[in-house]
């Protein structure tokens, strides 16, 4: 999801965050409730349309999400093949490939503000249990926001401890990173809370996002 | 070494108008048995001050004080009336914030998404957050990258999306605390393009004695007090003059 929006103008991108989901959703109900080559072959075509055409993303960038997955799939469609049959195998391979595309095309069409929105949406009948649904979807976009900062100062401390003399691969360079990498992410913290107590997070006149859909 | 040059009140548009100075009396600051900061009796109401100072001198919890991240532990401050310990909320309406290191306050994953933030939080209506981070996203040189993931921004980018970030909000003064430090030198001079600009009133904690050039006031900051107040050419000498010594 970080990083992944592909910004141009289309239907796709223009459609409502909350109806992406839902259509992704109902695409796995049916996909699991109805298991066949026609079902699935239907499906990908589908989603490859929809992404391709109407959404006028690039291939390469589906190709990107979907190829750390495929070896997955080798090895089911392998494993299917030995405990059942190729067919069986092939229905299951072609089930995940389209989930996984249509995936990318969700995120590739959808900000991850809207996306966020939607979350913000879903949590707020916990408003009753005392739950602040800006406060969840705060928390999810900070991951988002935080997961290749936080890659990038590990980087920097392995590199340090490399140009001097430290390992910079394996789990020993895991080992002397996690400390002084802990100490920066509860500074990265303790900063980063000062910014959000100095741009109004705890602000009463806080109001959740407007096209929460 | 004093300066009181009074200059007129500034308005961010539509925001908040300084209407007064920033005040501190008597304040004291310690965390835990550290003390950091003592006897600070000052008035600003410059458009343009400097405070420069070794590591340590306490300067960076002045800066804090003046929105209200720091609370006095002796004395108040008080921002156009209102005080930091009573008027929390207030005050940092009024008051904006750049931190040294922008990742740090960058807090949501999208350029457009992350200027926005703030104005969520003021309960600003959906169309002008909207126009309201066009505009400044345009005034930066952030438009290209609205979309963009921030962590993919360059250093300098990052800062002015973390300045951007913070003048959306329209604040009366803003406080940064050691802008450029990370920069190179083309970002170093667009930020202090940037600072020099600005509506607001501004404090800047700085190592960058090139950035003070035009300012109106700058402090001079050792062992937690303010050792001179002047003008950029005589504090700079002053400061000079103290770290010679060392």
């Amino acid at each position: 999801m970080i990083g992944l929006y592909h910004p141009v103008s289309s239907p796709v991108h223009r459609a409502r965050a909350g109806l992406k989901l839902a259509a992704l959703a109902a695409l796995s109900v049916l996909l699991f409730a109805v298991p066949t080559w026609p079902v699935g072959i239907g499906a990908l075509a589908g989603v490859l349309v929809t992404g391709l055409g109407a959404a006028r993303l690039p291939a390469r960038l589906l190709w990107r999400q979907v190829r750390p997955v495929l070896p997955v799939l080798v090895l089911l469609l392998a494993y299917y093949a030995l405990v059942s049959d190729v067919a069986t195998g092939g229905v299951v391979l072609l089930r995940l490939l389209s989930l996984v595309t249509a995936a990318a095309v969700v995120t590739a069409t959808t900000r991850v503000g809207e996306l966020v929105a939607v979350v913000e949406w879903l949590c707020a009948p916990l408003r009753v249990l005392g739950v602040r649904p800006e406060r969840v979807g705060l928390v999810i976009a900070m991951t988002l926001r935080f997961v290749p900062v936080i890659a990038e100062r590990a980087a920097r401390i392995r590199e340090a401890q490399a140009a001097r003399g430290g390992s910079a691969r394996g789990i020993r360079a895991w080992a002397t990173t996690t400390v002084p990498l802990l100490v920066q992410v509860l500074q990265l913290a303790h900063t980063l809370s000062e910014a959000l107590d100095a741009r109004g997070a705890d602000d009463p006149a806080r109001r959740p996002r407007a096209g929460a859909r | 070494m004093r300066l009181r040059r009074r200059t007129t009140p500034a308005a961010a548009p539509d925001g908040p108008v300084t209407t007064g100075a920033v005040e501190l009396r008597g304040v004291a600051h310690a965390y835990g048995d550290r003390q950091v900061l003592r006897g600070l009796d000052l008035t600003l109401t410059e458009a343009k001050i400097g405070v420069i100072g070794a590591n340590g001198s306490g300067k960076s919890t002045f800066a804090r004080l003046l929105n209200g991240l720091a609370l006095p532990t002796a004395g108040e401050v008080l921002v156009d009336g209102l005080s930091t310990a009573t008027q929390l909320r207030a005050v940092r309406r009024r008051v904006g914030f750049v931190f040294q290191d922008p990742d740090a306050q960058i807090v949501h994953p999208t350029v457009a998404e992350d200027v926005e933030f703030g104005l969520q939080n003021l309960g600003v209506a959906a169309g002008e957050r909207a126009e309201r981070v066009t505009e400044v996203l345009g005034r930066y040189g952030l438009a290209g990258h609205r979309d963009h993931p921030a962590h993919l921004l360059s250093g300098g980018q990052k800062q002015l999306l973390a300045i951007a970030g913070v003048l959306v909000m329209r604040p009366a003064r803003v406080v940064f605390d050691e802008p450029t430090t990370l920069l190179d030198l083309a970002n170093k001079r667009r930020v202090a393009r940037v600072i020099a600009e600005l509506d607001q009133h501004v404090v800047v904690v700085t190592h960058d004695l090139e950035l003070l050039a035009g300012f109106d006031r700058v402090l001079v900051f050792d062992g937690g007090t303010v050792v001179a107040d002047a003008p950029p050419d005589d504090a700079v000498a002053a400061y000079l003059d103290l770290m010679s010594g060392r």
